[in-house]
């Protein structure tokens, strides 16, 4: 599965309060408004400039913080295809994989804000089609490949009647 | 080789040996949600078609915004009430107080397997439980099956030794260790406390480390069950539910850190992350428009006494204002008892209801543009208490009574 899009770049340690901050708390039941302000404290105006299937595009520990698994779904909601960084908190990735946002472990340093990206998710490879250059992402592990290929936790579930990911 | 705490733990609930870096399925003994992630998942369990299947054991808690600030939180309540009502759940109302300390007062036992949809879960682990945060849909499929996976983490050993100078205390140890680990040193980690000072060390100070273990990226902050544990269960009415657990001698650990009391200072984090960790004797002199002490990290009957023996007789300072929160009602009832609450009110202070507003910027408190705040929380990310162009430091109660009668970042060892 191919996917394409322009990167968005933020730097290290984007937290869940940057993503969907505590001063929205009232909207966490109104996930189309609260899709509005996405990354907001990051960078105010990406959620009016962002295009459906873009990419963000983090440093180190994306997504740190708040267990709020809002912050990955208004991201999926506002139409971000995948999400790279050079790493992820813990309990965002779980978040990411179980709402069915692909989330790619590679080296960020080399994609800026504006280039045109391609993800390939069964070869692992992101490329840089601005830069010319190809980068590998790490696969996935396995009992994550398993939640993300049936779409997400609650289907997952449905599907095998039971958690199956031993 | 023996079973680090994690490990012992996970195989008792997974009915195997479950040893570091395999992905196990295991029972849960208690699961908890608040009202900012509850909503979502009660609207999972009901996609799920399921109900709690352990409602005695399943807690829904109103405190990021209790008492509500507005209607559209008022509703999440309800939904949270009539869920709670339907099902048998539990509900922990406005005026119960925070998520982590109404579990470990009522609910966690040693050894128990604790899921929570708020990442500071983590904070039972003090008591000797398996306890970490997960997102709503995570919890909604523990509350349904009473069962989760976990990969079995790999374990930091943190060997405490000596004693705390005066003036310094666990948040002060904490706070140095993150600084050390790096916010995301420890991911995917168990971090399992040790040493003669652990041993000495009461349950509230447990509280405050194994709080912050997810400031540091990982999934548990473990001790052991032990002595001060049975003492702390007996205190909240709960001596039946006390065993003893330890991690056996010949343990796996990943990597050690030893750390001396007697060599560390009062801490603090600067903006914007937890591990921005500096002595609070290189910080002197910054200017505060606020200090909070409060939160499920240092919102403890202990945290309060000792702001209050520093702010008795004293005045806060007329250009910084000082909010108090207790964690839980039963820390207010006591601290009122006590007479804590009224030391800190004459000095002052403004009391809040019980609850998580303050420091998660939920409502009341909430800084102005360019406003500085010293917090005696667990987070000083950009936009946490309200307003992404306010900066938040964080410290221990000591250090924010002391910064709060000056003004300004002060050594709690210069009032004492």
């Amino acid at each position: 599965m191919s996917l394409k899009g322009k990167a968005w770049k933020f730097g290290d340690d984007i937290s869940t309060d940057h993503i969907a901050p505590g001063r929205l708390f009232h909207l966490r039941t109104n996930l189309p408004e609260l899709a509005k302000h996405v990354l907001e404290d990051a960078d105010p105006e990406f959620a009016a400039s962002m295009s459906p299937g873009d990419f963000v595009v983090g440093g180190r520990n994306f997504g740190l913080g708040s267990s709020r698994e809002h912050a990955p779904r208004i991201i999926r909601l506002a139409g971000i295809s995948a999400i790279l960084a050079k790493s992820f908190a813990r309990i965002f990735f779980r978040n990411a994989i179980n709402v069915g946002l692909p989330i790619l472990v590679c080296d960020t340093d080399k994609i800026d804000t504006g280039d045109e990206l391609e993800v390939d998710l069964s070869a692992g490879e992101v490329m840089n089609k601005t830069k010319n250059i190809k980068l590998q992402f790490a696969p996935l592990p396995p009992a994550m490949v398993k939640i993300l290929a049936d779409g997400g936790l609650v289907e997952h579930f449905k599907k095998h009647g039971r958690l199956a990911v031993e | 080789m023996g079973e680090t705490l994690a490990e012992k733990i996970l195989s008792a609930a997974s009915g195997k040996s479950a040893r570091a870096g395999e992905i196990v399925i295991v029972d849960v003994d208690v699961t908890a949600v608040q009202d900012g992630t509850g909503p979502l998942t009660i609207e999972q369990v009901k996609e799920l078609g399921g109900r709690p299947v352990n409602p005695d054991k399943t807690v829904l808690f109103i405190d990021h915004a209790a008492p509500s600030p507005r209607s559209e939180l008022s509703n999440a309540h309800r939904t949270m009430r009539e869920f709670a009502h339907e099902t048998g759940a539990r509900l922990s109302d406005v005026n119960q107080g925070i998520i982590h300390q109404r579990l470990i007062e009522e609910y966690v036992r040693p050894g128990d397997v604790v899921v929570g949809a708020d990442s500071h879960t983590c904070m039972s682990g003090a008591l000797g439980a398996f306890a970490t945060g997960m997102g709503s849909t995570d919890i909604a499929i523990a509350m349904v099956s009473g069962k989760t996976w976990l990969r079995v983490p790999e374990t930091y050993r943190i060997v405490v030794g000596g004693e705390f100078p005066s003036g310094v205390y666990p948040k002060d140890l904490i706070l140095y260790l993150i600084g050390k680990i790096g916010a995301a040193g420890a991911t995917y980690k168990a971090l399992e406390f040790g040493g003669p000072a652990v041993a000495e060390m009461d349950v509230a100070g447990r509280l405050t480390l194994a709080n912050m273990a997810v400031e540091a990226g990982g999934k548990v902050g473990l001790f052991p069950s032990d002595e001060k544990t049975r003492q702390f269960l007996a205190s909240v009415g709960r001596s039946d539910d006390w065993s003893e657990l330890r991690a056996e001698t010949d343990a796996n650990y990943e990597r050690i850190y030893e750390i001396d009391l007697g060599a560390l200072e009062p801490m603090l984090a600067a903006p914007h992350t937890v591990d921005n960790s500096f002595k609070v004797a290189d910080a002197k002199g910054v200017k505060l428009d606020q200090v909070f002490i409060g939160s499920c990290t240092n919102g403890r009957i202990e945290d309060l006494r000792v702001a209050a023996r520093i702010l008795r007789g004293r005045q806060v300072n007329k250009d910084t204002r000082l909010i108090v929160t207790p964690a839980s009602r039963l820390v207010y009832i006591q601290a009122s008892k006590e007479g804590v609450l009224t030391d800190l009110a004459e000095a002052g202070a403004l009391i809040t209801a019980p609850g998580c507003g303050v420091c998660v910027g939920v409502h009341g408190g909430i800084l102005g543009d360019g406003e500085v705040c010293l917090a005696t929380s667990n987070r000083n990310f950009k936009g946490r208490m309200g307003n992404p162009k306010a900066e938040v430091y964080l410290a221990s109660p000591a250090t924010a009574a002391a910064s709060a009668i000056k003004g300004e970042i002060s050594d709690p060892r210069d009032v004492l």
